[in-house]
């Protein structure tokens, strides 16, 4: 990876800070996607609150999420660990593609190979 | 003449390290009415008050003005200082150059300055000073603990043998609180009425205590050493002097199926009930909202099979007024609601219950009778999980829970779960937790057993789901050292539920002036120092009304409550504050703005007669301040529109003197 993410970057992009986290891992045992992560949601809001983004970036867990929320449903610290999952992933994407969208071009864009998780994460950015 | 010493304290390096206290020294002999300036490294040290006492003499001083620390640390230190060089102790005055200067401030120069200019200021105010003598008042030497649990029965037994009388006031039919309720206790595992029953028949047995049970306080009014305080005596239907807890009413009552609530509903109860065997006072209750006869006019059964004829269904609540010299508050706690929780499934699901359940199913009087059955199919549990915090620890914008750790958790849940291994050892108990938290004299090792000697699985990580399908409990949870989710097939689960105060204690505070907190536990005086105190004086703090806490704190702190009170009634007479407001009776209208400003009804309004100029007398409507209520808050001095309110000590002149001094 070329340019090193911060953490900072992160949390100003998700709006959630991973400080929060008190390690009770209940977002992990709420995701229905844990046995495709490499990185838990616990695990990822704890690597991200460590500046450790790079593995996170990689990571195929990122498309694995179903943005389900029920992590952030149920976090007791209100971390909203999908919200830096999400994060994340759009910072992959654009780091793929070097370009970005508007929300009236999505439909035509669509095609079998953008994940669907990435079109459900845009739309909820775009229709804030 | 006035001849004013100013005294600047170093405190160490506390204030020297960002004042130049030389500087203001130096400045302060300079100005009008001081004769004497000195600087001292600790003025709140023995000779820092032999300075006080050598300078008043020899300099003859009229006044003090010591530039120090908060006058919340040592103002009295420098009254009394005062008072043994001669001197009206309030003629002293404190600028406060540390919390609100040296503390505040990094640059030299700066801090100096605001030294220099809030000393000034108080030398003005001193020069305003009169001199003023507290007032003394009688003690009612009786105390009102509020709240019959196992802190509000510690308080009272202290208090009454140390010869002085109490009142429990105790809103439910029969005192114990929530250890009452409890089967067997941590660390030691003894039975919670074993240990519990021979207080409460004691003190129902005790000529100082009288307890006012199914009452509650209605209105409190009057200030430390005489509070006068209403309790509605709520109707019981049942003459408590005369019913002797035989029992039969409640056994030929046909109105059967009303929830019990010491069984917190799992069990039921006749529509007249004695809340629980060892109740105090043993005496039966009838629930209006069940009885047929109060309902409809029509069984009266009870009335008929009571040999001692106690029953009488035209009772009504009464009002007692009693006069108290202080007041214990031990309101206790109590779970929060876990409905709110769907993950849990504590709504859809009788096999998920909490904690507080669990005690009463354990329990040998009981509604299972002991028996630990799971009461959706009375079988008996092979798998139980314990989740530990729920609604506790949550983040401030979570609207389910607590911030705060609920403290008795996770060592009540190493309790039960050792109870049902003593019991059933065959059965497979997980205990989820996020940490094990059990600083306690004997207590790590309590939970250590469970986990080693009871083979409890101890497993880090939090449970996300409870899903109940067709009665089969199925729990998902991680376990966060294995890096791995787990689903457990659970014929129990147990929540540990956050604890909160008891749902009357906001009420209770705006009625006694007592403060809570954001979470509605009873603030202390000083969470450090004084932490069975309340910031209002004569109200003290017992128990878990002002935070979780287990039975051995809860006594411990119910003692200390005791102590501070028994040293309030072995005063004959107490010194009022002589910082009071006083009204002008000439500029006072009469026109009640003060008094409805007036937080501690302070103030009343007399007729008085005044001499006209011309001779005739007129009678007029004029404020008049019990000195003895007031606090010297000051809100009715800002709240006249004629002027005619002012606070001794802090006069409307003496701090336009202050102002004046600092804006020129
Ligand atoms: C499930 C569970 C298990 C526990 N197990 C243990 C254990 O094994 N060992 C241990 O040390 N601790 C244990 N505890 C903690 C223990 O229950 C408390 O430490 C103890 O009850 C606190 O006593 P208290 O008198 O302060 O409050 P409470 O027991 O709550 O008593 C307060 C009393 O005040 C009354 N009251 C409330 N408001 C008013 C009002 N406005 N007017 C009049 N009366 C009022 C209530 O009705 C109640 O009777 C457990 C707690 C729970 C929930
Ligand atoms: S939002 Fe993603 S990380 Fe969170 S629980 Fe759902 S699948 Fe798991
Ligand atoms: S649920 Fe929240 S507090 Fe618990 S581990 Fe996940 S992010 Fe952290
Ligand atoms: S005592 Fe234990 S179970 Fe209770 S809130 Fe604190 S950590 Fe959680
Ligand atoms: S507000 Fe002033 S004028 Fe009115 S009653 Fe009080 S003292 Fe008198």
């Amino acid at each position: 990876m070329k340019n090193i993410v911060s953490r900072e970057e992160i949390i100003e992009m998700s709006g959630t800070d991973p400080a929060k986290c008190m390690k009770c891992g209940k977002c992990s045992a709420s995701c229905p996607a844990y046995d495709e992560m490499e990185y838990p949601p616990h695990r990822f809001v704890y690597m991200i609150d460590q500046g450790n983004i790079g593995p996170l970036l990689e990571c195929v867990g990122i498309y694995r999420c179903l943005s389900c929320y029920a992590c952030v449903d149920r976090c007791p610290r209100g971390v909203e660990p999908a919200k830096l999952i999400e994060a994340v992933r759009v910072i992959a994407e654009r780091k793929k593609e070097g370009n970005r969208i508007k929300a009236g071009e999505l439909f035509e864009k669509a095609d079998a190979d953008m994940p669907s998780q990435a079109f459900s994460a845009a739309f909820r950015k775009y229709t804030k | 003449m006035k001849r004013i010493g100013v005294f600047v304290c170093s405190c160490g390096s506390n204030i020297e390290g960002a004042v130049d206290v030389c500087k203001v020294v130096e400045a302060m002999s300079k100005e009008p009415y001081v004769v004497y300036a000195a600087n001292c490294k600790y003025m709140c040290s023995s000779s820092g008050q032999e300075l006080i006492g050598k300078a008043a003499a020899e300099y003859e001083l009229t006044g003090i003005a010591v530039c120090s620390c908060s006058p919340r640390m040592h103002e009295a230190t420098f009254r009394k200082a005062a008072a043994s060089a001669g001197l009206n102790p309030y003629k002293v005055e404190i600028a406060n150059i540390r919390e609100q200067c040296s503390w505040v401030h990094k640059d030299t120069a700066e801090a100096t300055g605001k030294a220099i200019t809030l000393a000034k200021a108080a030398v003005s105010k001193l020069c305003r000073d009169e001199e003023l003598y507290p007032q003394s008042f009688p003690v009612t030497k009786r105390a009102l603990v509020i709240g019959g649990g196992i802190a509000g029965i510690q308080t009272a037994e202290d208090i009454s043998n140390a010869g002085y009388k109490v009142d429990i006031v105790e809103k439910k039919p029969s005192i114990g609180g929530k250890m009452a309720m409890l089967d067997k206790t941590f660390p030691t595992l003894d039975c919670s009425a074993c240990i519990l029953t021979p207080k409460t028949v004691d003190i129902s047995h005790n000529e100082n205590v009288r307890i006012f049970s199914y009452s509650e306080v209605e209105s409190v009014s009057g200030y430390v050493g005489n509070f006068t305080v209403k309790i509605r005596r709520k109707a019981r239907y049942v003459k408590e002097d005369l019913c002797t807890g035989c029992g039969l009413c409640a056994e030929k009552c046909p109105t059967k199926n009303v929830p019990n609530e010491f069984d917190l509903g799992l069990g039921s109860r006749s529509a007249i009930y004695i809340p629980f065997a060892q109740a105090v006072p043993k005496v039966a209750v009838i629930d209006p909202d069940s009885c047929r006869m109060l309902k409809d006019g029509k069984c009266g059964l009870c009335s008929r099979v009571c040999g001692a004829k106690a029953i009488d269904y035209s009772q009504k609540d009464e009002i007692t007024e009693e006069k108290y010299g202080a007041i214990a508050v031990a309101t206790g706690i109590d779970p929060i609601d876990v409905t709110p929780f769907d993950e849990y499934s504590y709504k859809n699901s009788k096999d998920v219950i909490t904690a507080l359940e669990l005690e009463r199913i354990l329990n040998a009087a009981g509604p299972t009778n002991g028996r630990l059955v799971r009461l959706s199919d009375g079988i008996r549990p092979k798998t139980v999980v314990f989740i530990s915090c729920v609604g506790s620890r949550c983040t401030e914008e979570d609207e389910r829970g607590k911030t705060y750790c609920s403290k008795i958790c996770c060592m009540y849940t190493a309790k039960q779960a050792i109870l049902i291994k003593e019991k059933y050892p065959d059965t497979d108990i997980y205990v989820f937790y996020i940490d094990v938290r059990a600083p306690g004299k004997n207590f790590d090792e309590f939970y250590r057993r469970a986990a080693e000697k009871y083979g409890v699985k101890y497993i880090k990580g939090m449970v996300g789901k409870v899903c109940d399908e067709n009665g089969v409990l199925t729990v998902k949870a991680a376990d966060l050292i294995n890096n791995e989710q787990m689903m457990i097939g659970a014929d129990l689960v147990v929540l540990a539920a956050a604890v909160e105060p008891d749902k009357t204690a906001k009420a209770l505070a705006s009625k006694l002036n007592a403060s809570i907190d954001g979470n509605g536990f009873f603030n202390e005086a000083h969470p450090k120092l004084r932490p069975v105190e309340s910031p209002t004086a004569g109200v003290y703090l017992s128990g878990a009304c002002s935070g979780p806490k287990d039975i051995p704190e809860t006594v411990a702190q119910a003692s200390a409550a005791a102590a501070k009170i028994i040293g309030l009634l072995s005063k004959n007479t107490l010194e009022s504050d002589p910082c009071t407001a006083h009204a002008d009776e000439l500029k006072c209208s009469g026109c009640s703005l003060c008094a409805n400003v007036c937080p501690y009804n302070a103030i009343t309004y007399i007729e008085k007669e005044f001499r006209m100029p011309d001779k005739t007398v007129k009678i007029r409507r004029v404020a008049s301040v019990n000195a003895a209520v007031c606090r010297g808050c000051g809100a009715c001095t800002v709240a006249c529109n004629n002027g005619a309110m002012d606070l001794h000590g802090f006069s409307r002149e003496q701090i336009l003197a202050e102002v004046d001094s600092i804006c020129s």
